[in-house]
């Protein structure tokens, strides 16, 4: 190759990245809204495109309450309908509020016979569907009454979940695609695929820590290694792999609940590492009590690839919040969804 | 004094860049120009307001010292003093010092008739601290952006400025740059190891020449790329490499905002898979 073929070679292959990278690059965007979150120049910091963040909040206000709250009904539900097991301490009128909201929350377009059979039955639990609703009405006023750890006095409403949807967007099922050996090659052991945030990090963190209980803070607190910590590099990974899904799930980047010159220390963390704490306990508490053991209920079609009920993790509220539903409470215009037996 | 007066006739007059002789002189070794008094001005001015910085914040430990820049509130606003606007200054002083020493390589080598080939290669350093203090913060709309001066607060930064984008490596000039430190250090090896090898023949032997270390490549891997072309490979190297690493700071924060794997999201979505 003549040297002046040469340098055009490398000046045109040279142009063609330069073209190709800058125009990506510098490519119409909106100005960057960042959130500090430390102290100025630590960098803990939490960034959106200004169009990015908009539309984001935009597809999360809480929605309003379709009918007000009666206050001068007295008759109890439980006197008027049979079959009420759970809100029967409500008034008629606010029992069949409820009904009307949960429709809207629920099952807008399939309406009441979503969960209540349509020969006018109502008392009928033939439908699973109204067996789920049961359950996760009890779920709501468990996580409203035992779980303020986590949500507060805010709390949740089948809204924060489902938004429109009989099935929420943001469930999961246990995924063991990626733990079947090929016929020669392609043993991946769990990971090697893109997942969780993109990386090829553990596939399924959700089955590990969200139903099991597995260690998740594995890091060793001593310079070398010593044989105390016996954990391996593989368990790092799969820690990673459920952070990074809770980053996905609200949103915010690693620096929202740690500091990275030490993820460990909670001194040095932002207060919100705690309340993600308690939400990972929250989310196997509810895997474990509520929605896991519905399996026999569903029909087939309902069921994971693995025959597992549909489960919760952080993404099934946050839906890429840090606050769901931006933080505003529906709670104090549904009362009845405070705790059990509430009115 | 032999070295100096052999010098000697290299100090011509002249050359400068603003003209006259202001400053057209030489201290002991050191050739003072315009461009020396402006680098000392501004390092003498800087160090010591890294120094009154250190003072307000109550350690002279070198390892802990840090001037941190502004909160973001703050803007592209002057900030107070003791509140990030120390470090406004310090980075002016700084960026007046690298700039001035860049302008005093011209000048030296305008007087010896040299291309300017160090001053461009130093004003890649140059570039790549504006890009983190200067440019991305001026894109993102907040002084505060930079990173603090402090031996270990600048790493706590660069620690969680990764972080922000959940996994750093996956940024694709990241990759770039890494590739071409790596490289870079690679060629230089080769280079350093080839250059000593020649000067060291067996005791009694007469030094090889180039001759020899181009014969040496070429039964090695068939090709040589001569005396020349490794000095313009490492520069090029080099220099790449500072290019690439500003470019994958600057482009994290004001064009990409989400974690760097997910970036790569185009490649699953190639159409190609079906």
């Amino acid at each position: 190759m003549r040297r002046s073929d040469t340098r055009i070679a490398i000046l045109t292959l040279s142009g063609f990245i330069a073209i190709v990278f800058f125009g990506w690059v510098v490519g119409p965007r909106t100005p960057v809204e960042v959130d500090q979150v430390g102290y100025r120049g630590v960098a803990m910091e939490q960034l959106a495109f200004a169009d990015d963040k908009a539309a984001l909040l935009a597809a999360n206000v809480a929605p309003e309450p379709v009918y007000d709250r009666d206050t001068e009904d007295t008759t109890k539900a439980s006197e008027i309908y049979e079959n009420v097991q759970v809100l029967g301490d409500l008034s008629d009128a606010n029992f069949t509020r409820l009904m009307a909201q949960i429709t809207e929350w629920v099952s807008p377009e399939q309406g009441c016979a979503y969960c209540h059979n349509d020969d006018g039955n109502f008392a009928s639990d033939d439908n699973y569907a109204k067996i789920v609703s049961r359950r996760m009405i009890q779920m709501t006023q468990h996580i409203n009454s035992q779980w303020q750890d986590h949500v507060g006095a805010v709390g949740v409403t089948c809204y924060t979940c489902h938004r429109g949807n009989p099935v929420p967007e943001n469930i999961w099922f246990t995924d063991l695609s990626t733990t079947r050996t090929g016929p020669a090659l392609g043993w991946r052991d769990g990971q090697n695929a893109p997942g969780i945030g993109s990386m090829s990090l553990p596939t399924d963190p959700l089955t590990r820590f969200l139903l099991e209980d597995h260690p998740i803070r594995v890091q060793t607190n001593r310079a070398l290694p010593d044989g105390v910590n016996t954990q391996t590099i593989k368990s790092t990974e799969w820690t990673y792999s459920l952070m990074n899904h809770m980053s996905e799930s609200l949103g915010v980047n690693c620096t929202f609940c740690h500091n990275s010159r030490d993820f460990a220390v909670w001194a040095e963390s932002p207060p919100q590492r705690a309340v993600a704490w308690h939400g990972i306990r929250l989310s196997r508490d509810l895997n474990r009590q509520f929605l896991e053991p519905l399996q026999p209920v569903y029909p087939a079609h309902r069921l994971g690839a693995e025959g597992d009920a549909p489960k919760a993790s952080c993404a099934t509220c946050h839906n890429g919040l840090n606050k769901p539903l931006m933080g505003v409470s529906m709670l104090e215009t549904f009362p009845e969804l405070q705790a059990p037996g509430a009115n | 004094m032999a070295l100096l007066s052999f010098e000697r006739k290299y100090r011509v007059r002249g050359g400068t860049l603003i003209g006259g002789d202001m400053f057209d002189f030489w201290v002991g070794p050191f050739y003072v120009g315009f461009f020396g008094v402006t680098t000392i001005f501004f390092s003498v001015l800087g160090t010591a307001l890294i120094f009154y910085g250190a003072a307000l914040q109550g350690t002279f430990n070198p390892w802990t010292i840090n001037i941190a820049p502004p909160d973001l509130k703050y803007g592209l606003a002057l900030a107070p003093l003791k509140e990030g606007g120390l470090w406004q200054v310090i980075t002016i002083c700084a960026i007046g010092a690298f700039a001035s020493w860049a302008l005093r390589q011209a000048e030296i080598s305008r007087k010896l008739g040299m291309g300017l080939h160090i001053p461009f290669a130093f004003s890649f350093a140059i570039l790549a601290y504006v890009t983190l203090v200067v440019i991305r913060p001026l894109l993102m709309g907040a002084w505060g952006h930079g990173f603090p001066y402090g031996i270990f607060s600048h790493l706590d930064w660069v620690s969680n400025v990764g972080y922000q984008y959940l996994h750093f490596h996956y940024n694709p000039a990241h990759m770039i740059a890494v590739s071409f430190f790596f490289a870079n250090a690679f060629a230089l090896a080769l280079h350093g190891s080839l250059v000593l090898s020649a000067v060291n023949p067996e005791k009694g032997k007469p030094v090889r020449t180039p001759e020899h270390e181009d014969t040496f490549f070429r039964d090695f891997i068939g090709y040589s790329v001569g005396t020349l072309g490794i000095h313009r490979l490492g520069l090029f190297l080099a220099l790449s490499a500072a290019f690439w690493s500003a470019v994958c700071i600057v482009i994290s924060g004001p064009f990409w905002t989400r974690g760097w794997p997910e970036w790569w999201n185009w490649w699953l979505d190639l159409p190609v898979w079906g």
